[in-house]
């Protein structure tokens, strides 16, 4: 069995809504692989992005452990947790979530302004990421002079432009068509493939969930993560 | 600084609304400029002033005049170095709205009292030997184009001579200046002599005297003595050091400080609502982006930081532009005007306070908002987009 990236270990994670409490995550034990490509499907509400925010060290669990990558992150601060974040994980959003006033290529820079790097050293990494995702010809163009598949590619180029070993992907292709989405997720399986990433993404289309080596479900909101069949 | 780009895009993400901003700003510091160089003028005689000398005037008011016998009982006081007089002509030059100080003086005891001004000793010696002759300070003879030999007009609005005329005419016999660089010289002297024997009226009386303390004497102790001397005489005096004296002088205009600061604070408070309203107006239509921000990796600081950075570059940008061109009308107007407002002058000081004002003015407007987006849940911000 490969070396283990991310392990979670009796995580729960409940929500306070007015007097009630909402209990999202049960006592969750999940393991994942280096190098792993996994789909986390489920209905609305079942707990898919609060488990990704927990793997991303955007949230914390109310009680259980969480390791990625020799990190334990319950017991980090939030600022070690702000800097672990920059270096060690990539974020794929439904809405790609650019900012709007700043070029493809600067969209890509942005992690790298949290490095040490020299501008010429940032520019040159940003060009290398979006010739990755098939993009070096738009560097120049703003997020409203893309289709929304060029998007998605621009915040694929973000996501692994400081070479994080873990990418969390929160419904990538929600947003897009059947073909870009194909597209879409071909670069993810290329990312897996020949770079090495290791990849959470949640979705709720079963089609992209095929492009994943495995798919869990998430059920009724709370509990299990179970291996599908 | 690396965030600069990102600071500066962000600025301009709704470029109406960040000119309309930068431009009450613009105005904002533009008035700031204009206000604090009347101010300085009108504090100007105060801080030119010279700590050893001593204005003597009628306890009563400052228009009544006092007996010139005074000017020898003064000279005798312990602690008194010397002592001259200048009375107000109050007169004007073709047009009553070409007003400026005109003084009838003792020529050596004046210039002896003022060594900052300086001319060249043929020209004073030519004025002595002139009755009906006169000086004028630089500043004057520029703003009127006057030189020396030419005979001109000041009509009065106090002094009829005996003939009845109330137009006196002065022959320029030298032009001083002041060794201040900035120092005022928008005035003419004439013969004092001349002045008492030719006026209708209030023969031997003079305005005030100026008074010079001997070096190592208390200023305050030869002013109390001064005015003991003349405690039961006609005319009480009181007497005050020349800075006081000017400040008083001044507040014959109304409290101008005073009004000053009023408009300035009107002012900057409504920039700091204009500009607050702009900053968290922009932080809010972006709340998702900054939760981007922190997911990327940026810090609660970083983001606190970026937010209150736009803030002040906006306030710069603005406060800027606005005191450059003040400072061109303040240079605009002291050369045509400068003359009549002398110390109408954008100072150094007022330089500083106006570079610590945009970047006051830019955290205070700047950081509820800072604040609100360092504090920004990534998780909560992220499911609201
Ligand atoms: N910050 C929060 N405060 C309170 N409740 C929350 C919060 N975040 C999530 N929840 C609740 O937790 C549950 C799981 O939310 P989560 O976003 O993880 O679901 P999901 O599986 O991603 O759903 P979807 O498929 O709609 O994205 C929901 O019932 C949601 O209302
Ligand atoms: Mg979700």
């Amino acid at each position: 069995m490969a070396e283990v990236l991310a392990r979670l270990e009796g995580v729960s994670r409940t929500y306070q809504k007015g007097k009630e409490k909402v209990e999202v995550l049960h006592n969750l034990d999940l393991q994942i692989p280096t190098g792993d490509f996994v789909a986390i499907m489920g209905p609305s509400g079942s707990g898919k992005t609060t488990l990704l925010n927990l793997l991303g060290g955007l949230d914390r669990p109310t009680s259980g452990t969480i390791h990625v990558g020799g990190a334990e992150l319950t017991a980090m601060s939030n600022s070690q947790l702000s800097h672990w974040r920059s270096t060690n994980i990539g974020f794929i959003f439904q809405f790609y979530n650019l900012l709007p006033v700043l070029t493809a290529q600067k969209n890509v820079e942005l992690p790298l302004l949290l490095t040490s790097f020299s501008s010429k050293e940032r520019a040159e990494r940003a060009a290398i990421a979006l010739d990755i995702v098939g993009l070096a010809d738009r560097a120049r163009h703003y997020p409203r002079e893309l289709s929304g598949g060029q998007e998605q590619r621009v915040a694929i180029a973000r996501a692994i432009v400081s070479d994080p070993s873990l990418l969390l992907c929160d419904e990538p292709t929600g947003d897009l068509d059947r073909e870009t989405a194909d597209e879409i997720l071909k670069l993810m399986q290329i990312l897996n493939r020949e770079h090495g990433k290791t990849i959470v993404m949640v979705t709720h289309d079963a089609q992209a969930a095929q492009y994943a080596n495995r798919t869990l479900h998430c059920d009724k909101g709370t509990l299990e993560a179970r291996e599908a069949a | 600084m690396k965030y600069f780009g990102l600071i500066w895009h962000n600025i301009w993400r709704k470029k109406i609304r960040t000119s309309l901003t930068i431009l009450s700003i613009l105005v904002a510091f533009l008035l700031f400029a204009l206000l604090s160089a009347l101010g300085y003028a009108f504090k100007y005689g105060e801080e030119s002033a010279d700590a050893e000398r001593l204005i003597v005037i009628d306890k009563v008011s400052l228009i009544n005049l006092l007996p010139i016998a005074y000017q020898n009982q003064i000279a005798s006081i312990a602690g008194v170095h010397s002592a001259t007089h200048a009375t107000w002509f109050g007169g004007y030059y073709q047009d009553p709205k070409n007003q400026f100080g005109q003084f009838p003086v003792d020529p050596h005891e004046y210039f002896a009292m003022y060594p900052e001004f300086k001319m060249p000793e043929e020209q004073f010696d030519a004025w002595v030997k002139n009755r009906t002759g006169a000086v004028v300070g630089k500043d004057i003879a520029d703003a009127f184009g006057w030189q020396v030999g030419d005979r001109i007009p000041i009509q009065s609005t106090i002094w009829t001579a005996k003939s009845g005329e109330k137009t006196w005419e002065f022959d320029i016999e030298g032009i001083f200046a002041n060794e201040e660089p900035r120092g005022n010289t928008s005035m003419l002297l004439f013969h004092y002599d001349y002045f008492d024997e030719a006026r209708a009226f209030g023969q031997g009386l003079v305005g005030w005297y100026i008074v010079r303390v001997d070096a190592g004497a208390d200023p305050v102790q030869v002013q109390n003595a001064i005015d003991a001397e003349f405690e039961n005489s006609r005319n009480q005096t009181e007497s005050a050091p020349e800075a006081q004296f000017a400040a008083a002088f001044a507040k014959q205009y109304g409290n101008i400080a005073l009004i000053v600061s009023l408009v300035l604070g009107a002012v900057f408070f409504t920039l700091l609502l204009v500009s607050g309203n702009t900053m968290s107006q922009s932080v809010r239509e972006r709340i998702s982006e900054l939760a981007v921000l922190k997911t990327l990796g940026f810090s609660d600081r970083a983001v606190l930081g970026i937010v209150l950075s736009e803030s002040v570059l906006i306030m710069l940008m603005g406060g800027l532009l606005g005191v450059g061109i003040g400072v061109i009308a303040v240079r605009g107007v002291a050369a045509s005007a400068g003359a009549f407002l002398p110390g109408f002058h954008f100072s150094p000081t007022a330089m500083a306070m106006s570079l610590l004002l945009m970047v006051g003015a830019g955290v205070v407007a700047g950081i509820f908002p800072a604040l609100n987006a360092m504090r920004l849940s990534i998780i909560d911000a992220l499911a609201r987009a």
